[in-house]
């Protein structure tokens, strides 16, 4: 596990940064609760007059006047975004930064097989985003406790495990693009995860696109469906965890069999 | 015959481009060994392709016994290799570097690692984002060197060192293969083969077009001439009958002459032009 741990070394201070980021904003909006709490009744009345942008949102089947119908859209869409950019920032430069920095000489070189690489890359990736998501529950586990608001924490671990596997899915795709890559495809793992975001608020405004949260990993993020369902959505879910194993399978195929820049 | 490296028509092309064609190289085991080639002539292909970070487009290699496509990582775990551009890992001080080299190779070589970091006037403490490029190819030497390897491939190793440096690291290389190592490396620094490599091998278009014993390969035969005459002063390398040489140089009507024993350098620009 040596390039593992090197991997999470070399990005202590960008887990630092992202995780606090995440977590302090969610912290923020959260302890800003209990003084909108009592504004909430109004902008529920708003937010059922404005048709379809509530319901690219989600927030057309949430109760603004519950911690866990605020949570759910602050919440969501803070770690929605934020997380999805990370994983995917993190996934598509674990392969591919080795040539774009010249370092995979030096690291192919030594008694460690392409696979190897490849596992403890993928590995690396994986843990990494695993310390964002714990992070992040602290972060809003200790702010929902100062404000004392009573909330169902199997929603929020649901809530919360939905996000880590949605982020998964990100990494799953461009840890396969990665591996593909000899130069700088930060934006492409942007453009992915932006994209996805996107696939999932047409799916959410148009009932004829409904499809596409099979395709989008955000459609099993959907607070509003995980908080009246108590669940997370295997449909949904289970297209997500396949493209994510395809990308990784993938990356495997490739890397084992290109030559090193 | 024991051979530490063994090429059997290895071929690697980059679509149309050629890398190396039909290489033929031996490289026997515990030999010093200088791989001769101008720049873009498949010095570095060969050796990319040897350590498995490029694959072969056809024929077969053998590096220790061990097939470059199949046994790569057996190969890995006996060889010892510098890059002629190495690049660390940025934010990494060069102890740490020395340390994660030695952990890939699950080996404790700190000892070791530690006297030649001295030998090489190495500051452990420096981060590598801050280091010349003299001063990265010695952390490449202590990596390549440290857990005392039975074959070290080093590609254009001097580059960026001093001249006190070039001898110290030379010095090292000369011990390890006293110790039983084979020192294979490219260059094309002629005087460094000359003076430090058993045997050699020159490299042309993808090519091996000789190679043999250093001292082989300065008995070509071959003699330098320069001929002075009215028009002007003319150099070659002539290998023949030196009665036909003197015929030849008597028709020429020359002012002065001089015949002397080429060095490896004229030999090798021979080979080139």
């Amino acid at each position: 596990m040596t390039i593992l741990k090197q991997e999470i070394k070399s990005q202590k201070l960008s887990i630092t940064i992202w995780s606090l980021s995440i977590g302090l904003l969610i912290a923020a909006c959260v302890l800003m609760y209990p003084e909108m709490k009592s504004e909430m009744g109004n902008v529920n009345e708003m937010f059922s007059a404005m048709g379809n942008f509530t319901a690219a949102f989600g927030m057309d089947k949430l109760n603004f006047g519950s911690i866990l119908g605020f949570y759910a859209v602050e919440a969501g869409n803070i770690l929605g975004i934020g997380g999805a950019f990370f994983a995917a920032i993190t996934a598509v430069s674990a392969l591919m930064k080795e040539e774009k920095e010249r370092t995979a000489e030096f690291l192919m070189t030594h008694p460690v097989s392409r696979t190897k690489v490849v596992l403890e890359k993928l590995l690396s990736t994986f843990v990494i985003i695993l310390i964002l998501n714990i992070v992040v529950f602290l972060c809003s586990a200790c702010s929902i406790l100062i404000i004392g608001e009573e909330t169902d924490w199997g929603i929020m671990v649901l809530f919360h495990l939905a996000a880590l596997l949605m982020q998964f899915e990100i990494a799953g795709i461009c840890f396969c693009i990665s591996a593909f890559l000899t130069r700088s495809g930060i934006g492409i793992g942007i453009g992915i995860a932006a994209v996805m975001y996107f696939l999932n608020i047409i799916a959410n405004i148009s009932s004829s696109a409904k499809g596409l949260k099979y395709f989008t990993p955000f459609g099993y993020t959907e607070g509003a469906d995980i908080i009246n369902d108590r669940t997370l959505n295997i449909g949904y879910l289970i297209p997500g965890m396949v493209i994510m194993a395809a990308g990784v399978i993938v990356a495997f195929w490739n890397y084992n069999r290109k030559d090193i820049k | 015959m024991n051979y530490a490296i063994e090429t059997d028509r290895l071929t690697k092309t980059y679509g149309k481009n050629r890398g190396i064609n039909e290489l033929e190289l031996k490289v026997e085991a515990g030999d010093f060994f200088g791989f001769i080639g101008p720049n873009g002539a498949g010095k570095s292909t060969t050796i990319r392709t040897l350590l498995g970070l490029i694959s072969p487009t056809s024929g077969s290699a053998k590096v220790l016994g061990y097939d470059i496509v199949t046994e790569k990582e057996k190969i890995l775990q006996n060889i010892g290799y510098l890059p002629s551009e190495i690049n660390f890992y940025r934010g990494m001080k060069v102890k740490d570097i020395i340390k994660y080299s030695a952990d890939l190779r699950k080996t404790d070589c700190s000892k070791k690692a530690g006297v030649l970091s001295e030998r090489l006037g190495l500051d452990l403490n420096k981060k590598v984002d801050e280091l010349s490029l003299g001063n990265r190819k010695k952390v490449g030497i202590v990596c390549a060197v440290q857990h005392s390897p039975k074959l070290l491939i080093l590609d254009e190793p001097t580059s960026g060192l001093d001249p006190l440096m070039q001898r110290e690291f030379f010095n090292i290389l000369n011990e390890e293969n006293k110790n039983g190592a084979t020192i294979f490396f490219s260059s094309h620094i002629l005087s460094e083969v000359q003076n430090y490599c058993k045997s050699a091998a020159f490299i042309k278009d993808g090519k091996i077009i000789i190679a043999d014993k250093v001292e082989q390969l300065e008995e070509t035969g071959a003699k330098k001439v320069t001929v002075k005459t009215e028009s002007g002063t003319e150099e070659y390398l002539y290998k023949g009958d030196i009665k036909e040489l003197l015929k030849d140089l008597s028709g020429k009507k020359p002012l002065d002459v001089t015949i002397t024993e080429p060095s490896l350098e004229e030999i090798f620009m021979n080979y080139y032009e």
